[in-house]
């Protein structure tokens, strides 16, 4: 259940902090405006030559607090001069929160970015050029891809922190009382379609995939599309492979799959059905490990079905505030948080998503545990990955993309007319 | 000394209302993200509002939250004020019980609804699978999303013109509906030739600021929807605040915020020119 991109997005966000996040917000924007907002919590240090660093994050809340608390301690051990002080906000709010206090001036000094977002955050000035630290420092211990993923224009702007794969879980025991083979790696589209209709029954459905960007994006991979074309200037995912994904999507509400009026807004819906043993085969992410230790059936996972493999890889990075008066130590934060050998043992040992690190062994550990037993599947989804299409206005064109996916499965607009219509719209957007 | 008691409600008012107003209208000169830099544009996002179907969709959808909120909770209302004019033992109670959903947070409210209306789970839909009718998917269909929020809205304010008509009806003078009544006139004629004429004050009062409070309605819209599915209960401000918090786009919010403002103060100004043509205050 920890937080990552594409299901929460799908989920309503919790229903309360709707609400509160729109107070807080319009009384951020008040205080923004008349300028009252310019205490800084950046630059706390208290008596005893302490050092304080902030530190806002979205994927620990919440299996894995515990955890990080962890490796706060072991960083506070480690450096008796600095004390780290972490804040944590859903996925579904974590963005909102961040980006009101870094135009109220109230930056953390530093926080967690999820690729797509990383983006725009150093485009915009607000992340510190790690540069000046990093070329004193040896980054070897990185995957190198993934340190360079997080460079612009030559400048670091943040460093790799986890990542995660989505992949095919699946209900051993509903597919033994259904009598149906269970998902290997060679499954097609039509396999993982016809297994769904002999899965659902009273009560039980057979398959979850939210109809939205990040799974229309990588079925279009898997359809043989692509998102952009060549020039990156225009938007292609209505030519026939994005009419094929997006009628593969749409299969399975009502069918197989519950539909948005079943959900009702419920919260963690497909989450819990699929703890409760009522969901055969659910779309999703390997940050659902932690969340699935302890449900009574077997359950394993396999890379997702499709006859071209592609699957969606997401990258968390962490980085400093431009605003920081603290960067040394926000740095030493950073560092200890990515690339230890204690946050590297923690997130092996509680499935809590991957360390980017160059070095196997490192977490070679993670692969050894069950369940699920088939954790090879994460780095078949690894070899496969296809990029999470990302432009400068990111939110709308994700929006466009899910509003036309909606207009199609409520059959307000055909299929290939909504796909039209949304890559006019994204195309426009680029430019 | 004036200044002295002036102060408790001018200060937040120029504090927390006019000073961000004219940061807002500032801000809509500008293009900026939140997180970068401010950069000066003119009026671009003015003119670029004209060309935007998202912003014309979120104005049409008011617009239509108004039409359906309006006479609803209008007529309710009244019937709601004629009906306990009527009553003489526990007047009192019934008003208070009427007006506590007008005091209750919105957020309560919305999400009361939300799971009213629930198109599964919700008593509504489970009432009408009783009487053999398959309910709507209600907020989750994008037909029925926009009148999920209007009867939430409706419901919510039904309390508060409720009191201003009741308050109107009972200055309705005695003497000239008992007069009328020796005439012969009956009681539709009373209502439709007298009532309603002395009443017209309190409903210009009610009808004012029920438009005004229409345009700007987000709250229940936020919760209830998120301006969903697909966009269909998308209104003003809840697109301000998607350009806002969603998309970064301040400038393009901000301009949308006076504009929408504009509005207001026409639509506001003309009914108050109109009213000389049907209220009376004899």
């Amino acid at each position: 259940m920890t937080a990552n991109s594409l299901f929460h997005m799908f989920h309503q966000e919790g229903l309360m902090s709707r609400g509160r996040k729109a107070m807080a917000a319009f009384a951020l924007v008040a205080l923004v405006a008349t300028g009252c907002a310019k205490g800084s919590a950046t630059q706390e240090s208290s008596a005893a030559g302490k050092t304080t660093v902030k530190y806002f994050t979205f994927s620990a809340a919440p299996d894995h607090v515990t955890d990080l608390d962890k490796i706060v301690k072991a960083f506070e051990t480690a450096n008796p001069t600095i004390t780290v002080r972490v804040e944590t906000a859903p996925y579904a709010d974590y963005f909102t929160k961040l980006q009101t206090a870094v135009a109220g001036g109230a930056a953390p000094d530093t926080f967690e970015l999820n690729y797509e977002n990383f983006v725009s955050y150093a485009t915009s000035g607000a992340l510190m050029d790690m540069s000046a630290e990093t070329a004193k420092d040896d980054l070897s211990a990185y995957a190198a891809k993934s340190v360079e993923a997080f460079k612009r224009d030559g400048k670091q702007f943040a460093l790799p922190a986890s990542y995660s794969a989505v992949v095919l879980f699946y209900n051993k025991d509903l597919f033994d009382k259904a009598g149906v083979d269970y998902p290997t790696a060679d499954w097609t589209w039509d396999d993982e379609l016809a297994a769904a209709r002999k899965l659902t029954a009273e009560g039980v459905y057979g398959d979850f995939q939210p109809v939205q960007f990040f799974e229309f994006y990588k079925t279009l991979a898997q359809a043989g599309g692509s998102f952009f074309s060549g020039d990156g200037k225009q938007a292609t995912f209505d030519r026939p492979e994005g009419v094929a994904a997006a009628k593969f999507l749409l299969a399975k509400p009502g069918t197989v799959m519950p539909t948005v009026a079943d959900i009702g807004g419920t919260p963690d819906f497909d989450t819990n059905l699929f703890k409760k043993g009522k969901l055969a085969m659910w779309h999703n992410g390997i940050w659902q490990f932690a969340g699935l230790k302890d449900v009574p059936f077997d359950w394993d996972v396999v890379v997702e079905p499709a006859s071209t493999k592609a699957s969606a890889v997401f990258q968390n990075a962490v980085a400093v505030s431009a605003t920081t008066k603290n960067s040394a130590a926000a740095y030493k934060w950073l560092r200890f948080l990515t690339s230890s050998e204690v946050t590297a043992q923690t997130r092996v040992a509680t499935s809590w998503e991957l360390p980017p690190l160059a070095d196997p062994k490192a977490y070679a550990g993670y692969f050894e545990q069950t369940p699920p037993a088939n954790r090879k599947a994460i780095l078949q989804a690894v070899d496969t990955a296809t990029p999470t299409p990302v432009i400068a206005r990111q939110q709308e064109m994700q929006d466009i993309v899910t509003k036309a996916l909606e207009r199609a499965v409520s059959g307000k607009s055909k299929v290939e007319d909504a796909l039209r219509e949304a890559a006019k719209e994204v195309t426009a957007l680029i430019k | 000394m004036v200044l002295f008691f002036l102060a408790p409600s001018a200060v937040p008012l120029v504090l927390f209302t006019l000073v961000p107003m004219v940061g807002s209208l500032w801000v809509s000169l500008h293009e900026w993200n939140l997180i970068g830099t401010m950069r000066w544009v003119g009026l671009a996002n003015y003119a670029a509002l004209l060309s935007d179907g998202d912003a014309w969709r979120a104005l049409l959808n008011t617009v239509l939250y108004i039409a359906g909120y309006l006479p609803l909770v209008y007529i309710g209302g009244l019937g709601l004020a004629v009906a306990l004019n009527r009553v003489t033992r526990g007047r009192d109670l019934f008003r208070s019980v009427y007006f506590l959903p007008v005091i209750t947070s919105w957020v309560v409210v919305a999400l009361m609804w939300k799971w009213l209306l629930n198109p599964s789970e919700g008593i509504v839909n489970r009432l009408l699978a009783l009487m053999g009718i398959e309910g709507p998917g209600w907020w989750t269909s994008e037909e029925w999303a926009l009148p999920s929020v209007i009867l939430a809205s409706a419901w919510k304010d039904l309390g508060f013109v409720m009191v201003i008509l009741l308050a109107g009806l009972q200055a309705v003078p005695r003497d000239v509906l008992e007069a009328a009544r020796v005439d012969g006139a009956g009681a539709w004629r009373r209502f439709r030739d007298i009532t309603f004429p002395l009443l017209t004050p309190s409903t210009f009062f009610v009808v004012v600021i029920s438009l005004i409070n229409g345009f700007q309605v987000f709250d229940q819209v936020y919760v209830m929807t998120g301006g969903g599915p697909a966009g269909a209960s998308e209104v003003v401000v809840e697109r301000v605040y998607d350009l806002t918090f969603r998309y970064g786009r301040v400038g393009d919010a901000s301009a949308l915020s006076w504009v929408l403002f504009l509005v207001v103060l026409i639509v506001t100004v003309v009914q108050v020119r109109l009213q000389r043509r049907w209220v009376s205050y004899d």
